[in-house]
């Protein structure tokens, strides 16, 4: 599919995403403290797909929100498309998905992929065009008049994705957007999600439970452990550019699989040995 | 809907009449079963005659429908201006309530507080305020105050329903505007007006109601002529030697309740045909 490229920055080879030595606490000094996440670093190439994967309370959508400046780092730096992440955020370099698509109810599937577009004040016919580009993208054309609720789980979530790259972010964070579909959808949403990536170079980091589902998307998987969170492996995949079908069944997928189970495994075994480490 | 109520009171007030006691009856000592004479309780059918004759005896003056008319009219338009501005006030302030934490926690006792005013105390002051409010050949009417107290009445629904819906939208959506960087502005005219819609249908036809209760209540208490609430209470000092008279007149506000509520359905209906059918009350 054809695609016009993304901001130009991104040829000059600098990282999509530096996370360096990032901590976050939530209330700091408190009775209720929480060390979120501790020393946090991590490099995201440009076009690259990164998931992080942990157990429940491990930060991994604390992490998500921090390049997202939903939430504001405790210490230590992070730079996004080259900038401060709250400037990113200004500048809309980021397109983001949610557990739940989120649609908004009162608009039709095209109004609902243009509402990034209308924040940003681009004028009618413009967005309509590039609604109607988007929807080509995640093959949902003749729905474009529909309204939310008369979209299956898989559509909707389609939409979201479509809303979160209408303007053509350069980076797209999803927070385990296929986490409320039947197995049968969140696979083909899987391959889906892999063809929009590899036609629109874009970077995504990709917050998921699923170990097949990290192992089946990713470039890299990060393994992140809580209290507090942390990363402790990180696992290249590789499994090729053309994943299909048949590379869940492949040899490699099963080995990645384990891999990162085992990595993820380690983490009982540590334990909260280092839980008390304060900074 | 509308026509079937009405069949169902004419069936139970003439159901009652031909089976009550003429004189009604003590309850433990307690005259709690109403009299079904026909001085306390006229015909309908004598209730429409009514409609049709003069309102004085004297033959020349006008006919009770077009006086009860008339005043059902005059009390609809101070209803309808009561509404408006209560409406607006109310949105005005669960808007601010949801734009600055301050307001959205010092406020609310306030509110309530408001609505504990009796109205019956608040009506005279605000004539006798108003009587002092000189702005050029600008000179308060009595009939303002009726339209402000009315709206005193209906902004309260309107307000509470507008908090909870301004505040209905999930954290996902909230977040995904600010991921957009968009200003507060922006997030409250696409995300929580839109979201509050469903919320806000009910608390206007409580608000419709509370416009009339308000402008016939303070029509009577501060003496506002040309209104129903008014006529009501000169109908009802001739109810031993006319008691069909004053039904005429409370038929009149029945109207205008109704009246109120239909103009707010057909605003309910402009503005949901995008809402889900689950959604729709």
């Amino acid at each position: 599919m054809k695609h016009e490229s993304h901001s130009p920055d991104q040829s000059l080879g600098q990282p999509a995403v530096v996370v360096d030595n990032v901590s976050k606490v939530f209330n700091a000094g408190g009775r209720q403290q929480v060390d979120a996440l501790l020393d946090i670093s991590l490099t995201v190439q440009p076009g690259e797909f990164v998931s992080l994967i942990g157990p429940s309370g491990c930060g991994k959508s604390t992490l998500l929100r921090l390049i997202a400046d939903l939430l504001s780092v405790s210490s230590g730096s992070l730079v996004v498309n080259g900038k401060p992440a709250a400037q990113a955020r200004l500048d809309q370099d980021y397109g983001m998905a949610f557990q739940q698509a989120g649609l908004f109810d009162w608009r039709n599937v095209a109004k609902n992929i243009e509402l990034p577009l209308e924040i940003r004040g681009w004028d009618q016919a413009k967005r309509r065009e590039r609604s109607a580009e988007m929807l080509e993208l995640v093959k949902l054309s003749e729905f474009a008049s529909h309204m939310p609720w008369q979209l299956s789980g898989g559509m909707q979530q389609r939409v979201a994705i479509a809303r979160a790259l209408a303007a053509h972010p350069p980076l797209l964070l999803m927070d385990e957007p296929f986490g409320a579909l039947d197995e049968m959808t969140r696979e083909h949403m899987q391959a889906e999600l892999l063809s929009i990536c590899a036609s629109t170079s874009t970077t995504v980091i990709f917050v998921t439970h699923s170990i097949p589902e990290a192992v089946y998307l990713s470039d890299r998987v990060v393994v992140m452990s809580p209290r507090p969170g942390r990363i402790t492996a990180t696992i290249d995949v590789n499994l090729g550019g053309n994943r299909n079908d048949d590379t869940r069944e492949a040899s490699e997928f099963y080995g990645k699989i384990t891999e990162v189970r085992e990595a993820l495994r380690g983490i009982e075994h540590v334990g909260g040995a280092r839980g008390i480490e304060d900074r | 809907m509308v026509p079937g109520a009405l069949v169902l009171m004419i069936v139970l007030w003439e159901g009652y009449k031909a089976i009550g006691p003429e004189n009604g009856a003590d309850v433990f000592g307690v005259r709690l079963i109403p009299r079904t004479s026909d001085r306390a309780m006229p015909h309908v059918v004598e209730m429409l005659r009514r409609f049709g004759r003069p309102e004085v005896g004297g033959g020349s003056s006008r006919t009770v429908f077009d006086a009860v008319f008339a005043a059902t009219w005059y009390s609809f338009r101070v209803a309808l201006l009561g509404l408006v501005l209560g409406v607006c006030f109310g949105l005005l302030i669960a808007m601010l309530m949801a734009r600055f934490n301050l307001l959205r926690k010092g406020l609310m006792p306030y509110l309530i507080i408001s609505q504990t005013v009796p109205l019956i105390a608040l009506a005279p002051l605000t004539v006798s305020w108003g009587g002092r409010l000189k702005l050029g050949s600008f000179e308060w009417q009595k009939w303002m105050s009726a339209a402000m107290l009315s709206a005193f009445l209906a902004f309260f629904p309107v307000a509470v329903g507008a908090i909870r819906g301004f505040a209905s939208p999930p954290a996902a959506s909230l977040e995904l505007m600010d991921s957009y960087a968009a200003t507060w502005w922006q997030g409250f005219r696409k995300l929580r007006f839109p979201a509050a819609l469903a919320y806000l249908m009910p608390a206007f036809k409580l608000a419709a109601a509370a416009a009339v209760v308000g402008v016939v209540v303070s029509e009577i208490s501060i003496g506002l002529r040309f209104g129903i609430g008014r006529l009501i209470l000169s109908y009802s000092q001739e109810a031993t030697g006319d008691p069909a008279k004053v039904y005429t007149a409370v038929v009149g506000a029945a109207v205008l309740g109704l009246a109120m509520a239909a103009l707010v359905s057909l605003v309910d209906r402009t503005l949901s045909k995008n809402r889900p059918a689950e959604a729709q009350a």
